[in-house]
């Protein structure tokens, strides 16, 4: 290549020389839109940072009160969701759907599992989502399917779920349940043998997760969540922001436990023992 | 050209083919559907008025659907005001279909007609219909 120094050092001076007034060509054919920009950016980080700090209005949590907790009534709790929200009983364990389901201590708190509490260990506790502060399956969602709403609730738009599991396998909960088949299938079956359908809350379909949510249905019209209404002596739902609320009281004068707490996903499904 | 006979002979067969349901369906256009709005629930209003005036539902109701399926699942807004200011609740199961409980009828006819198969009705159903 023929350049002499003379002529390199005149196209490196002028590369320098624009690339040194970036922000002067573009306040010349744009002018104020970097300013703008800069600006933006900085109050969308300080907003965010006041409203941490301010905390939350409202913070959905349910209490679940083990002691008052019987087999019949978990049985009732979870017959009384499954309605509500058109769960599926599919017969083979693979395809099960659950919302809320019954389980054993020893598998509910593999993290703090004591073999020696003779007390917990033939208690029955109730699973379900937990409704995390910091959920994980939220963070992994690559279609923004699954969002926490600002109440806390983490939702489940089936709209948008594109079926990956990924939330399945962040869940360190087993809350969330696949549609391998077409739940209106089974469903049919069921309504064949007199079940009763749930008109006013729609089906799913295959392909998509689906998990407990928190009733926002119902809470929207001003009810309370269906199991709460099933066994208001086990179920406790309230507003954990508000100091005053019922469930704050509660919590206040019994000992409650978390599942994996060390998570860090902060879940808002407290266990009364 | 080689193997002319076959060629043309091939030519006709194909366009023949290509041709034949446009020449089968020719003049045969079926009616524009007529959605039937004629349920007891809008037989009972006062004023046979929907959520927004009729032109508007007819041409957007698909963006308005959306727009009220994202109202209520990701903003967690029930309600919505109409252009007279008054309130409805958002809900395609519990609200349109309340009045229009003629699915078959006022749904499927026109997407039918047009060839459309909207995914509402994967998980979504006619609440008085008896089956899902």
């Amino acid at each position: 290549m023929s350049m002499d120094r003379r002529k390199f050092l005149k196209i490196a001076g002028l590369s320098t020389l624009i690339g040194l007034s970036g922000k002067g060509a573009f306040e010349l054919l744009k002018p104020g839109t970097v300013e703008a920009e800069m600006a933006h950016e900085a109050e969308g980080h300080g907003h965010e940072h006041h409203e941490e700090s301010a905390g939350p209005k409202v913070r959905w949590a349910m209490l679940i009160d083990i002691k008052a907790l019987t087999k019949e009534k978990a049985e009732k709790i979870r017959e009384t969701c499954h309605f509500l929200h058109n769960v599926p009983n599919w017969p083979d364990k693979k395809n099960e759907i659950k919302w809320i389901w019954e389980d054993e201590y020893e598998h509910a708190f593999t993290d703090s599992y004591n073999e020696y509490d003779e007390i917990l260990k033939g208690m029955p506790f109730l699973l379900m989502c937990n409704h995390c502060d910091n959920p994980p399956c939220v963070r992994v969602c690559p279609v923004q399917a699954t969002f926490k709403r600002p109440d806390g609730i983490v939702a489940q738009d089936y709209h948008r779920c594109i079926g990956c599991r990924f939330c399945m396998a962040a869940c360190p909960y087993g809350s969330r349940s696949f549609n391998w088949l077409d739940p209106r299938v089974q469903l049919k079956k069921e309504i064949a043998k007199g079940r009763k359908l749930n008109k006013r809350f729609p089906t799913r379909m295959r392909g998509v997760v689906e998990k407990c949510n928190f009733c926002v249905e119902r809470l929207a019209e001003g009810k309370k969540p269906g199991c709460v209404e099933a066994a208001p002596d086990v179920m406790f739902f309230g507003n954990l922001a508000d100091a005053n609320s019922e469930v704050r009281k509660i919590l206040r004068e019994r000992i409650s436990l978390r599942r994996k707490l060390e998570l860090g996903t902060r879940p808002s499904v407290f266990y009364l023992i | 050209m080689y193997d002319r006979g076959k060629v043309i002979a091939g030519l006709v067969i194909f366009s023949i083919i290509f041709l034949f349901p446009f020449l089968y369906n020719h003049g045969s256009a079926s009616p524009q559907p007529k959605p039937s709005l004629d349920t007891p629930a809008i037989k009972a209003l006062s004023q046979k008025k929907c959520v927004e005036d009729k032109q508007f539902m007819i041409t957007t109701h698909m963006q308005f659907l959306n727009d009220w399926r994202d109202q209520a699942l990701r903003d967690g807004n029930r309600w919505y005001v109409n252009k007279e200011g008054k309130k409805v609740w958002i809900s395609l199961q519990n609200t349109c279909l309340k009045c229009h409980s003629n699915k078959k009828e006022f749904c499927d006819k026109c997407h039918n007609y047009a060839a459309v198969d909207p995914y509402c009705w994967d998980c979504h159903y006619d609440p008085n219909g008896s089956k899902l």
